[in-house]
Parts: C-alpha cells; sequence; structure tokens
C-alpha cells in the first residue's frame, strides 16, 4: 500500500482531480446560466420594477426570518409561493393590496406571537416586492415547494 | 514559541474569542425569540439578531483561520512571518469592518444576501485585508521551507478568498444571484475551509501525537482530494429547487453522498495518528478538541448531511429546522471545535505559560458538544414533525410552529449549556494561569 501509494503520487491525483472536476463544474455551470435565464425564470419579464422590488427584499434582510425557495431563515413563512397561497399570482393589483395590507398591520402585537417589524415601505417600493415575489413564485422550482403551505 | 512574530496569532485569537461570546450570546437571544417571540420585537428585530449570530461566527472562525495561519506558517517555514506590521494592519481592518457591520446592522442599515449582509465598504475591506494575509502569508511560504501542510493550507485559503470576489456579484436575476451565492457559502464551507481544516488537524496531530511527517502528509493529500472531489459537485445539492436544470437533482444526490467520505476519513486519520503516536504530549484538552472536532464534525457534516441531501428527501425537507440541526451540528464539530482545538493547543505557548487549566478546559468541552448535540436532536425531531405537518399534511407554517414550542424550549435550554461551556472556555484561556517558562524550554515538543 504505501509503495503503491506514495506522498507524490496523492498529492498528483489530489492536483489533477481537482482540476478536472473544477472544470466540470464550470462547463455545468455556464449551462445552468443559460437554462435560467431562458427557461426557468422566463414565466414573466425580469421588469425594472421587479428588480427594484428584489432590492427591498434584500435592503430589510427579509431573509433572516423568512425562507425564499427554501433559503435563508426558518423562522418565519416561507414566501416564495407566497402569491399562490394568497390566489393572486395572476392578478398585480390584487398581489400589492394583499401584500401592502398585511405589512401595514404589522407588528401584529400579539402576545406569544412571532412578530413581524413594520417597515418603512413607499407605495412604489410595495408594488415593485408585489411584483418580485410574484416573479419568483414563477421560477421553475421543479415543483418544489410540495404544497402550498411552503 | 520558536519564532517570535508567531505572537501574532495572539492577537488574532483574542479577537476570534471575543465575537465567539458575541455570537453564542446572539444564538441564545435568537433561541429565546422562539420560546417566547414578543422578545425585544421592536427594538432588535429577529433578523438583526440573526444577522449577529451569523455573521460573528463566520469573522471569528476566519480570524482563527488566519491567526492559526499566521501561528503555523512560520513553523512550517521555518522563519518568521514576512511583515508583523502588514499581520496587525489587516487584523486592524477586520476589526474596524466588524464593529462598522455590527453597527450598521443596529440602526437597520443591511443587506439581504444571507450571510453577505455587510455594507459594500466593509466587503471591501475584507477583500483589502484578505489581500494583505495573502501576500504576507505566501511571502514566508516562498521563502521557507514547504510542506503538505502549508500547501494544502495556503492552496485553502487562497481559494476562500478568490471566492470572496462573488460576494460583490449580486445578479438581478433571484435564481442567478443564488447560484453564484452558493459560489461563496457551499464552496467555502463544504470545500476550501475543508482544506483548511485539514491542514490545521493535521498539523495538530504532528505536534501533539509525534507521528511521521511523510504518514501525515500523504493521507492529508488523500483526505483534501476527497473532500474537493466531492465538495466541488456537491455544490449540486443546493441547486435543486432553486430554478436550476433538473440533472442537478441526480449530480448532486451522488456527489454529495460522497461528501462523508472526508468527514470519515478525517475523524479516522485523527484516531489512527493519536493510537499510532508515541509521544504523550502534555496538552491533552488540545488532543480532546482535536479528537472532538473530527468527530462531530463527522456526525454534523457528514452524517447530518447525508440524512436530507437525496433529492428525494431534500424536496420534504428543505428549509426546515432539519436544515437548521445539520447547520449547527456541522458548523460547531468542523469549524467551531478545530478552531478551539488550535487555540487550546498553542495559548499556552503564545503566554509562555504550561498547559494548565485543562480540567476546565475538557468541562467546557463536553458542555459544549452535548449542548450541541442535544440542540440538534431537538432540532431534528422538531423538523421530522414540520416536514410531515407541512410538507406531507399541507398544514400552514405558523400552525406548524405553534406545535413545537415544547422543542424550542428544550433548544433553548441546550443553549444555555452552550454558553455556559463557551464562556467557561475562554475564562480557562485567559484568567486562570500557573507557572511561566522560561524561554528556550522544551515547551515545543519536536516532531
Amino acid at each position: 500500500m504505501s509503495e503503491l501509494l506514495t506522498k507524490s503520487r496523492a498529492r498528483n491525483v489530489f492536483y489533477g482531480g481537482s482540476i478536472f472536476f473544477v472544470v466540470v463544474f464550470i462547463a455545468l455551470t455556464i449551462q445552468s446560466h443559460h437554462y435560467i435565464v431562458n427557461t426557468s425564470t422566463a414565466g414573466m419579464p425580469l421588469t425594472e420594477e421587479v428588480i427594484l422590488g428584489k432590492h427591498v427584499w434584500e435592503r430589510h434582510s427579509c431573509i433572516n426570518c423568512h425562507t425564499l425557495h427554501g433559503e435563508g431563515a426558518y423562522f418565519a413563512p416561507e414566501v416564495g409561493n407566497v402569491m399562490t397561497r394568497w390566489g393572486v399570482l395572476d392578478d398585480p393589483e390584487g398581489a400589492f393590496e394583499m401584500l401592502d395590507g398585511w405589512m401595514q398591520a404589522q407588528p401584529s402585537g400579539i402576545e406569544g406571537r412571532r412578530q413581524m417589524p413594520f417597515f418603512e415601505i413607499t407605495e412604489e417600493e410595495m408594488k415593485a416586492l408585489a411584483e418580485f415575489l410574484r416573479w419568483a413564485d414563477q421560477t421553475d422550482t421543479q415543483n418544489w415547494p410540495p404544497n402550498d403551505a411552503g | 514559541m520558536k519564532y517570535q512574530s508567531q505572537k501574532v496569532a495572539y492577537a488574532y485569537f483574542l479577537v476570534a474569542m471575543g465575537l465567539f461570546a458575541i455570537q453564542v450570546l446572539g444564538g441564545l437571544l435568537a433561541g429565546w425569540i422562539y420560546v417566547s417571540p414578543n422578545t425585544l420585537s421592536e427594538l432588535l428585530p429577529f433578523n438583526v439578531v440573526r444577522m449577529i449570530h451569523t455573521n460573528a461566527l463566520i469573522v471569528w472562525l476566519l480570524l482563527g483561520f488566519f491567526g492559526a495561519a499566521y501561528y503555523l506558517v512560520p513553523e512550517e517555514s521555518e522563519r518568521e512571518i514576512f511583515s508583523v506590521k502588514l499581520a496587525y494592519l489587516q487584523l486592524i481592518i477586520l476589526v474596524v469592518g466588524t464593529l462598522g457591520a455590527v453597527g450598521s446592522y443596529l440602526v437597520g442599515i443591511h443587506g439581504g444576501r444571507e450571510f453577505l449582509e455587510q455594507p459594500l465598504w466593509v466587503k471591501f475591506g475584507i477583500l483589502v485585508a484578505a489581500v494583505i494575509f495573502l501576500v504576507n502569508v505566501s511571502l514566508t511560504f516562498l521563502a521557507g521551507r514547504k510542506t503538505a501542510i502549508t500547501n494544502i493550507l495556503l492552496m485553502g485559503l487562497w481559494l476562500l478568498c478568490l471566492l470572496w470576489v462573488f460576494a460583490f456579484i449580486n445578479p438581478d436575476n433571484l435564481s442567478l444571484d443564488k447560484m453564484y451565492w452558493w459560489f461563496v457559502v457551499h464552496l467555502w464551507v463544504e470545500a476550501t475551509w475543508e482544506l483548511v481544516m485539514a491542514a490545521i488537524l493535521g498539523f495538530l496531530m504532528l505536534k501533539l501525537t509525534g507521528v511521521d511527517r511523510e504518514v501525515i502528509e500523504k493521507w492529508l493529500y488523500v483526505i483534501v482530494a476527497t473532500a474537493l472531489f466531492s465538495g466541488i459537485l456537491g455544490t449540486g445539492h443546493h441547486f435543486y429547487w432553486i430554478g436550476l436544470p433538473g440533472y442537478w437533482q441526480w449530480l448532486g444526490s451522488i456527489f454529495s453522498a460522497f461528501e462523508v467520505v472526508p468527514f470519515f476519513a478525517m475523524m479516522s486519520f485523527s484516531f489512527i495518528m493519536v493510537w499510532k503516536g508515541r509521544k504523550n504530549h502534555p496538552n491533552k484538552a488540545a488532543l480532546l478538541w482535536s479528537l472532538g472536532a473530527s468527530t462531530v464534525a463527522f456526525f454534523g457534516a457528514g452524517v447530518w448531511g447525508f440524512l436530507h441531501t437525496f433529492h428525494g428527501v431534500n424536496y420534504y425537507t428543505h428549509g426546515t429546522q432539519i436544515t437548521a440541526a445539520h447547520g449547527h451540528l456541522s458548523f460547531y464539530g468542523a469549524y467551531v471545535a478545530l478552531n478551539l482545538a488550535m487555540f487550546t493547543y498553542a495559548m499556552p505557548i503564545l503566554r509562555g505559560r504550561d498547559p494548565y487549566n485543562q480540567v476546565l478546559n475538557m468541562v467546557s468541552f463536553w458542555l459544549m458538544t452535548g449542548g450541541m448535540a442535544f440542540m440538534t436532536f431537538t432540532l431534528t425531531f422538531a423538523g421530522t414533525i414540520q416536514t410531515h405537518m407541512q410538507r406531507i399534511v399541507g398544514d400552514y407554517y405558523m400552525d406548524v410552529q405553534d406545535q413545537l414550542g415544547l422543542f424550542y424550549m428544550m433548544r433553548f435550554g441546550s443553549g444555555i449549556a452552550v454558553v455556559l461551556g463557551a464562556l467557561l472556555f475562554i475564562y480557562s484561556m485567559l484568567v486562570v494561569r500557573r507557572e511561566v517558562i522560561k524561554p528556550g524550554s522544551a515547551t515545543v515538543p519536536g516532531e
């Protein structure tokens, strides 16, 4: 064993193999990039409003309570499919009204219930956030989550 | 201490332990908010608490790695660090950046790419600090003796600094954003950090057991080979449900199943080295932490990761408390315990004292490890119930959470044990002391 596997052979296997896997990974990443742009997120155009909504989402660090497509904190509900859950996936006006109504009512102050902070968000930004969530909801996520509960 | 410039590591370890205390206290508060949700809800919302908890963790682990590198590179290269001043400058930048980030979180300035929430100027600061670090250790390395340990350590640190560039890339398309985000997050903890971990573990084994360098270095290459072979394409296990092609479900499942191998190898490696070693090193606590780190890493990162890595299982468990269970035990075992092993080994030498206060240190090991194990079990149970009720039955999120209160109380209890263990560890490192060792005596047993 020790003659077959010398230190320099082990080192060469490590370097050679790693380079091989890096190359495969890069090739698949390029293919995946194209797939995302042209297929899986093509359900709805990536408009200025959706992009603004993403920044609103980021600025308030929503990800540190909620999950989005299953990633984030596990303190508050999944929002990747929230527009489906609310039944407003194809209704921009209804989506805005639901979201705005919900956000204005926070924090609920109910004892023993998790509290969502109140965020200073303009109407334009709130519309953008609703559009962003509708956009995210239309991503082809390989049928995840298993049901509307998220 | 063979080389004067190794002293830099002392400052790094001190700051790291300070942030460690902040991290566990933040975690305890977050755990309490799960039990009593109205706590501080207007003053310090959960999302800010969590950011402090996760960011402090990442920064202190990195500081520990940097400190470890400054400690072991001179010894391995057999020369002083290229520039001690640069090393301190790097530390100052990182401290200012960290304090700046925490301050900005508290006033509501933060980003929303999980773990990468730092304001842009802090990200640049980290980049500058990383460049200084790489220049400093690489020049030290190039000028001196080159060993497999420093080879692997530097490769890991170079790659992790390079991957930091993806912290600056934030595509407008959410799915692209998520894919490139994992370039930092996954390829750090499941690839490059593993190189750092293996190198530090190898160094500790070399010092603590007295096994031949040739044997240790050969197995190090084997271990890191399995880490990268599985870890690079294993990134695919994060690509199942974020809008990427379906083939990742197969690739991710197959390669991430093999991610158990490097952790199993590291555990076997450390036990076999201790068994083969002839040396009776006085620092028993460092040995306990080293063996503990590789064992808990195997369970946390290996077994608990394996538990829900197959896409058919992950479809139901993704983003539940099972993920939280895995995350906690794997970070603790692989990186927290390893850093604490290095601190335990190096601190007495850096302070010129006997490896004293061993019992307190070992008690802190069992308190923390026991607490983390219990936390992992409770979160796994909670996650199993959540998976069933939410993903199979289809009950709504908050209705399910209301059923899990008992688990969150038990998790908070285990959090108290972890915090006590962490504070005891810091106390045993910094406060308890015994005789000062004269310079030049045999504090560093030979290889």
